[in-house]
């Protein structure tokens, strides 16, 4: 089984119309996704090779039955985006638009709780989701991921997200579901979100988690893996090599104090008793080996 | 962005929340200048980006025009942790009778905002928050919902400030507040917010960090993008777009997305190199910006190797790979260079590359090899 989606998730990209939007629609509907159209204000009744193009969510989804939307449109206007989907009756949302200010994201997040406690929101700044042979949502390479499972990933990077599948398909291992959370300082959807949903898979058997450096939600991940989780985990944590006090790239990622450094995340998780892996091939190598003695 | 403390006042100011009268100089003339016009006794403040300036000697008091002219002079060029003095903020001495602490924040576990308010300011708020964290109110704000007014008198009352100071601290706090929100920040802190022995309550210092994602809204914020950075590496990158942060190692890294490159500097780290920068291109990078990246990483004289590391998501491999024949074409580049490409069109970019590959442009399979034959590229 996958997580969050599968074969039959009926997915709309808002902004298909535009260069990325189309571009990573169309991979996304060749790798055998549900892409049933597209929104763009105004280009109602248009369509991007033979994909129907809808001025609102609404329509979109009266014509098509889609419930979940592809987020792909510039940082000024995501958050618009975002709060139409959900009120226009998506319930999972997948956005990766990078550099929505971090007010933006926190108003949009609490909206969407108080408002549509149903809705997911995966993302922003995030790859996306792919569950292999079934559905891709986002901008993840199709050709990497491998079918058939046992392991889950979850991972706050989007370049480490490809690297883990990767390590894991070169050694023919496959995967349930891939899921970039992002590393935005306020995401829709968090470790703990997708190590339960792990959990409750029957068909993961253990997960790959990639954090980084910044915040506390790998600690806050610790915590729960140590109580609620069975099934075993691999960790790789990127910066450890990362000064204080500077921004790595993402808004989320940097050292303030003795906060937030990568050595203080693998400490936590060793404590919970997940493997923790010093770089993505050595947490790829970690797999093999837990997954031979499945 | 980390604003200096004069630009933070400055965009306090331009929310209704009470500063001292004051006004920068870059000379000692300037600064007598300032002093004359706003009247003694005045506080010469060295404006750099970092704690610790009163220790250092870089906040004096000055009574009359002959102590603001000796002390611009002594703190004009004062290297303070590394940070060199350029520039000053002379404003009118407050008298203080009491020293709060006030600031606003994401408190990313909890997805609100946290306001934080003491009534013993004037200290690290740190070290408040260790030794007597009772000392500190904390308020956590549904970013939908604001902070109101009464909100705020009840968070003035419960922090304990001064009976006299709490109606203006309160109105204070919904003003920052709305600096803090419709102004963009990451950060709005100030330390000390003080109580004078009239009675009145205004902001002594001001720390501001601004999210430079809403950049789009905020023209305004170009002046204080012309004081940024200084490291030249640095400054090159931001004009072409890049995020890039200077190190010390002799190894170029160009990497996209910002896990992969901090993956990439932990790597060679592993291998027994050191990273000379952290540049992450972005995602959906180009041609041009490839090209643009490299001639920045070129210009650093410390660059013995070049690894770039790509694996194609929204950026396109073959992009990538144009991008660095396109950069050697337009310049010539003083160190080897070795990719790995893996992703998105990660073949066709490779094709591209391959009839150009000699000794000094090198693929490797994976981030392993290309990591080691980077750092023994450097040292030989």
């Amino acid at each position: 089984m996958s997580i969050f989606v599968d074969e039959n998730t009926k997915v709309i990209v808002q902004g298909l119309t535009g260069g990325q939007g189309k571009f990573h629609g169309l991979r996304n509907r060749d790798y055998g996704t549900k892409v049933v159209g597209g929104v763009t204000p105004g280009k109602g009744g248009t369509d991007v090779e033979g994909i129907p193009v809808f001025n609102s969510v609404k329509e979109a989804v009266a014509a098509t039955g889609a419930t979940a939307s592809f987020v792909v449109v510039p940082p000024k206007f995501a958050s618009a985006a975002i709060l139409e989907a959900a009120e226009g009756g998506i319930t999972f949302i997948v956005c990766i638009t990078e550099g929505i200010p971090a007010h933006d994201e926190a108003v949009t997040y609490n909206r969407l709780v108080e408002e549509y406690p149903d809705v997911r929101l995966l993302g922003p700044n995030c790859p996306g989701i792919i569950s292999p042979g079934k559905c891709n949502i986002g901008i993840t390479s199709g050709d990497i991921a491998l079918a058939g499972g046992p392991v889950g990933i979850v991972s706050r990077s989007g370049t480490l997200t490809y690297q883990a599948l990767h390590e894991l398909s070169q050694q023919g291992i496959g995967q349930t579901t891939c899921v970039g959370i992002g590393g935005d300082p306020v995401p829709g959807t968090n470790f703990i979100d997708c190590l339960a949903a792990f959990e409750a898979d029957p068909e993961t058997k253990a997960v790959m988690m990639i954090g980084e450096i910044g915040g506390s939600e790998e600690e806050r991940a610790a915590e729960w893996i140590k109580h609620n989780m069975t099934k075993p985990v691999v960790s790789y944590i990127a910066g450890v090599t990362a000064p204080a006090g500077r921004k790595m790239g993402h808004a989320g990622a940097i050292i303030s104090g003795s906060k937030g450094t990568a050595q203080a995340k693998m400490d936590a998780l060793a404590e919970a008793g997940v493997h923790v892996c010093l770089n993505p091939t050595e947490a790829g190598q970690k797999m093999v080996e837990i997954v031979q003695a499945l | 962005m980390d604003l200096f403390e004069y630009q933070g006042k400055q965009y306090f100011s331009r929310f209704g929340i009470a500063v001292s009268p004051g006004d920068v100089a870059d000379t000692v003339e300037e600064a007598v200048a300032v002093a004359e016009r706003i009247g003694y006794p005045v506080v010469v403040k060295a404006q750099v980006k970092v704690g610790g300036r009163g220790k250092a000697g870089g906040v004096k008091l000055a009574h009359d025009v002959d102590e603001v002219r000796r002390h611009a002079q002594n703190i004009l060029g004062l290297d303070i942790k590394g940070h060199v003095v350029h520039r000053l903020w002379i404003e009118r001495s407050s008298d203080i009778a009491k020293e709060y602490y006030a600031s606003f924040t994401l408190d990313r576990p909890n997805k609100t905002h946290l306001g934080m308010l003491s009534a013993q300011g004037g200290v690290e708020i740190e070290v408040v928050a260790e030794e007597n964290p009772d000392a500190i109110a904390f308020l956590s704000i549904d970013p939908v919902r604001g902070l109101d007014l009464a909100t705020a008198r009840r968070w003035v009352h419960e922090a304990e400030l001064d009976e006299v100071a709490r109606e203006q601290a309160a109105e204070l706090l919904v003003k920052l507040y709305d600096c803090y929100t419709t102004g963009d920040c990451d950060l709005a802190e100030i330390n000390p917010l003080i109580l004078t022995p009239e009675g009145k309550v205004h902001a002594l210092d001001a720390k501001v960090t601004l999210d430079e994602n809403a950049s789009f809204r905020h023209p305004e914020w170009e002046e204080f993008r012309a004081t940024e950075t200084e490291d030249p590496r640095e400054k090159m990158a931001k004009e072409k777009g890049l995020n890039y942060i200077g190190l010390d190692g002799s190894i170029g890294i160009i990497a996209n997305g910002a896990g992969l490159a901090m993956s990439t500097l932990d790597v060679v780290n592993q291998v027994g190199g050191s990273a000379a920068n952290f540049l992450d291109i972005g995602g959906g990078a180009n041609a041009d910006v490839m090209a643009a990246a490299l001639e920045v990483i070129n210009s650093d004289a410390k660059v013995s190797a070049i690894f770039v590391n790509i694996f194609g998501g929204i950026t396109r491999v073959d992009e990538v790979a144009k991008g660095v024949l396109e950069a050697l074409s337009r310049v010539s580049i003083n160190a080897p260079i070795v990719l790995r490409l893996d992703g998105t069109n990660a073949v066709e970019g490779r094709a591209i590359l391959a009839p150009h590959l000699n000794d000094r442009l090198i693929t490797e399979p994976t981030m392993l090899d290309a990591a080691r034959r980077a750092v023994s590229l450097a040292s030989a």
